[in-house]
């Protein structure tokens, strides 16, 4: 009996150990299967067709082109490899423009032909309408629908995944904002955190360090929400003071928020490193008529580097997930950056904003999705690499 | 005048009374044995030599320590300076990570010296000095730790001896060794005494009676005795020294 | 062996460089500590004239431009014990797991990389795996469940870590010692390992709540409530929660101006529930330290 119970408390305990392992195998399955589902998606919207006149030989045009045309930044057809035509579009929420009521009919039952006849008529014409409204007899010519490709989505330079007839999900613009403000925050971080991470370990008296743990520790501990806010009410003013910006929210801003958030981690996994660098070779060092400084950075800091550059690299780790303070304090625009000094948009700081609002299982909630999936391996890899280097040092 | 000469010198943990009065002298050229029993306080005295003690917060040193004459507790002292003259070797081999090569010429870069045919004539001559040359020559850029045991302690001693002290604190080099390298060491030891003043730490008595020239016993903080090794071995004049190498304790 | 000329004035120069280096050290940490200062001193200046009686009690009012925060502290509090339930017990015997039980190398590095791995998943990845798995396949909606659940989720390796540290300093003396007597395994975990960790395991548990309080992007999708002033009357309401509002007020509120006071106040009050965790940590450390050292 005693015996069962023990066994039984065992395979609990057993199971327990297997949690972590679990949930990440779900968070990669739950991720994946929702993120992979964008490329099942349609490049236009579901339900819709993009309708031209039967003369017209383009029938292929991409993603961007389609926003181009309706945005009318392309306005001749011979942009897009057609002939030299200048282009005529219609959306259905136009329809009343077009067309009077009389030949839509009360209940718009007439459209369709409406339409139809509008295309037919122009040769230079695209019409975004509903499938449904189009009668089968129409003589018309569709542009091709096809599958969202992993190469608009990972190289494509434009992140529009509300435009209408084809969202755009180029996700290169998030990926360098993040990339660009963890950088600069590393930047910022760095020198701060390692001369902390020094002075604790190596020239702090004791009491001096008994102050300065609990100031890190608390630096930690406040949520990113209190630093986005901070940020917000003070940074974001005196950076739109100090450098004359028609906005605070910047790049910049973020990238100074994101310093003091990596500074911890990176001060405290430092510090340790250091701090278990053997006294011996302090010794050997120092008797030799070294300095203390020369010993630190001659010594203690090439013996302890894996360490040292596993609390940078966990910094950039958390740097780069970062979410709520990021996107309070980065004004979030979906654009290349050019400079520090512009608003700019990271992958978590998206996820945040446009999760609410993205229909459940549309393909802009899909593509959130494979954001999440990307921020989930950058991690992977950074926190797989802290472990290879740490692991390569014992 | 003595290489050394030590007046009168109280040394202190906090309260801890770890130094008992002591005073004595070494002559040039002499190697010294410390020998006593665990914390009698033999490693904390080498230790004042070089003002290893001074990393320890709360100790306390009064009297004096005069190297060359010169009070190296004075104020104005510079510890850095002091260190070059008097270097260590320590209980276990303490290599740098670093190549066989960067860890003798280590003590002349933090000094100062760039001239870099120099420091490979005198890495040469360090590593010659420490019999470890012939073994290392062909892979001085390999790192420190591919040595064995004793070669690194040995190493160590080339580290030690590049600087070129006039004074080399030994604490207790052997005692991580097996007796083929520690025979190595004791040789060396004989070699090294030809160009510095020794003061080695050890707990092995057959050692100090091997290596030195005079002994110190030292128990519960006080220096017991002190003089010629033949006669501490063989006729010490106090029993408690006596009874510590007939090993009737420690 | 000829003596090295040692260039004169370098011993100067390294002294005066290593003068040099460490007031730089020094300057730079004092710096970092008035930064921490800076951002507690301004929300606690401008927070401390909105705390008051009301403000903690009332819900808000009049599109949350005045009144209190009541249902956002309550909703914070839920969550926090939501997520213990669901990380605690599981936490700590992962940890035990792995102390005591689990004895092949391999498995042990393979779970530990696994628990540092899921400790560095963002929290707005682990909002993403919520939402998918306990709003939507599971089908608990936005509801303080799956808010706990993902809060609890996130706040395991934590957990599972400290409770491994703690077990892992007990000397095996005590292990060997029990076993020794004649106890199982079970016995000796129960009665003398597990008491013996647990002034630690119970700091660490700690800093969990804490870190878990301030969260924000886990329960963005799972659980916050915009505005909910009546309290959730089970778990499977949506709740208000202390860090989303003050995030909701600051960047999306009705009336930035007017709500203000309000996100200042809220700021303060997350900053206290820190302040007094991270006290707590600290006080018991050294009171179980201090304790162990008269043993």
């Amino acid at each position: 009996m005693r015996k069962l119970f023990e066994k039984i408390v065992q395979w609990v305990l057993t199971g327990s150990g297997f949690v972590t392992s679990i949930v990440i195998l779900l968070i990669i399955g739950f991720l994946f299967t929702e993120g992979a589902g964008l490329f099942r998606g349609r490049v236009i919207e579901e339900g819709y067709v993009l309708a031209l006149n039967k003369e017209n030989p383009v029938s292929r045009l991409t993603a961007e082109q389609i926003k181009g045309v309706f945005d009318e930044d392309i306005a001749n057809w011979k942009e897009v490899g057609g002939p030299d035509l200048p282009i005529e579009t219609f959306r259905l929420e136009d329809v009343d423009r077009y067309f009077s009521e009389e030949e839509l009919g009360p209940q718009y039952e007439r459209a369709g032909e409406a339409i139809v006849g509008w295309v037919e008529e122009h040769s230079g014409a695209i019409a975004f309408v509903p499938r449904v409204m189009i009668p089968e007899e129409a003589d018309l010519h569709y542009i091709e629908d096809r599958t969202i490709s992993p190469a608009e989505v990972f190289a494509g330079a434009e992140w529009f995944p509300t435009a209408t007839p084809a969202p755009l999900f180029g996700m290169l613009p998030l990926l360098a904002g993040t990339l660009w403000v963890s950088l600069f925050a590393i930047l910022f971080a760095l020198p701060f955190g390692l001369s902390v991470a020094i002075y604790m370990s190596e020239v702090a008296s004791e009491r001096m360090r008994s102050i300065l743990k609990p100031v890190i520790e608390l630096l930690n501990g406040i949520p990113s929400v209190v630093y986005g806010f901070f940020g917000l009410i003070v940074i974001v003013p005196l950076l739109q003071q100090g450098f004359d910006l028609p906005v605070g929210e910047s790049g910049l801003a973020g990238s100074i928020v994101l310093a003091i958030m990596a500074l911890p981690t990176m001060i405290t996994v430092a510090e340790d490193a250091m701090r278990s660098c053997p006294r011996s070779l302090r010794e050997a060092s120092l008797a030799l008529g070294a300095t203390r400084w020369q010993t630190i950075y001659r010594v203690v800091i090439p013996a302890s580097m894996s360490g040292i550059t596993s609390g940078v690299v966990l910094g950039i780790g958390r740097a780069v997930g970062e979410t709520m303070a990021v996107l309070m304090v980065t004004g979030n625009a979906a654009v290349i950056p050019t400079s520090i000094l512009e608003p700019l948009r990271t992958i978590p700081a998206t996820i945040a904003a446009e999760l609410g609002e993205a229909p459940a299982g549309g393909s802009h909630y899909q593509a959130l999705f494979l954001l999440g999936v990307i921020l989930f391996f950058i991690t992977l890899v950074i926190n797989m690499s802290v472990e290879y280097i740490s692991s390569k040092n014992k | 005048m003595k290489k050394i000469e030590v007046k009168e010198v109280d040394f202190y943990y906090g309260k801890f009374h770890a130094l008992k009065h002591i005073s004595m002298e070494v002559e040039q050229n002499d190697v010294v044995a410390f020998i006593g029993p665990s914390g009698c306080g033999k490693s904390t005295f080498l230790r004042l030599f070089n003002r290893m003690n001074d990393l320890i917060p709360g100790s306390r040193l009064t009297g004096q320590v005069l190297i060359d004459g010169r009070d190296i507790y004075a104020p104005g002292v510079e510890i850095d300076r002091l260190r070059k003259e008097v270097g260590m070797v320590f209980q276990r081999p303490n290599p740098f990570p670093k190549s066989i090569f960067d860890n003798v010429a280590y003590g002349l870069r933090v000094n100062g010296i760039r001239d870099k045919s120099f420091i490979a004539h005198r890495v040469e001559e360090a590593l010659k000095g420490a019999a470890l040359w012939n073994e290392v020559k062909d892979k001085l850029k390999a790192s420190a730790f591919a040595l064995s045991g004793g070669q690194q302690q040995r190493l160590c001693i080339a580290r030690a001896m590049a600087v070129s002290p006039s004074v080399l604190l030994m604490d207790e080099p052997a005692s991580a060794l097996d007796p083929i390298s520690t025979a190595k060491i004791e040789e060396l030891i004989r070699e090294l005494k030809k160009e510095v003043t020794i003061i080695i730490v050890t707990h092995n008595m057959q050692q100090a009676a091997r290596v030195s020239d005079r002994t110190a016993f030292f128990y519960m903080g006080e220096m017991v005795e002190c003089g010629e090794t033949k006669m501490i071995f063989t006729n010490p004049s106090k029993e408690a020294t006596q009874n510590y190498i007939t090993g009737r304790f420690g | 062996m000829e003596s090295p000329r040692y260039p004169d004035r370098y011993d100067l120069r390294k002294r005066r460089s290593q003068w040099v280096a460490f007031a730089l050290f020094r300057v730079f940490s004092l710096f970092i500590a008035f930064v921490l200062f800076a951002i507690l001193g301004f929300i606690i200046y401008k927070g401390v004239g909105v705390i008051s009686w009301d403000f903690l009690t009332e819900p808000p009012t009049d599109g949350m431009t005045s009144g209190g925060i009541f249902p956002a502290i309550v909703g914070t509090l839920l969550l926090m014990l939501g997520s213990a339930i669901v990380a605690f017990p599981v936490g700590i015997m992962s940890g035990i797991y792995m102390n005591e039980y689990a004895s092949r190398g391999w498995l042990v590095r393979f779970i530990r990389l696994m628990t540092n791995n899921l400790s560095g998943v963002p929290s707005i990845v682990f909002g993403l795996f919520g939402m998918a798995l306990f709003v939507k396949y599971l089908g608990f909606g936005d509801s303080i469940l799956a808010g706990s659940l993902t809060l609890g989720l996130l706040s395991l390796p934590l957990v599972i870590r400290t409770t491994e540290e703690a077990l892992k300093d007990i000397p095996s003396s005590y292990r060997e010692g029990s076993l020794a007597l004649g106890a199982t395994k079970l016995q000796t975990i129960w009665k003398v390992i597990l008491p013996m960790g647990m002034p630690r395991i119970i700091t660490g548990l700690i800093l969990s709540l804490g870190r878990v309080s301030g969260e924000t992007a886990p329960i963005l999708f799972t659980c916050a409530a915009y505005f909910f002033p009546q309290l959730p009357s089970s778990i499977f309401d949506q709740c208000m929660a202390l860090p989303y509002h003050l995030y909701v007020i600051s960047t999306s509120g009705t009336d930035i101006e007017a709500q203000q006071p309000i996100a200042y106040g809220t700021a303060l009050v997350l900053i206290a529930i820190i302040l007094v965790v991270n006290l707590l940590a600290g006080g018991m450390r050294r009171y179980f330290e201090n304790r162990l050292k008269t043993k």
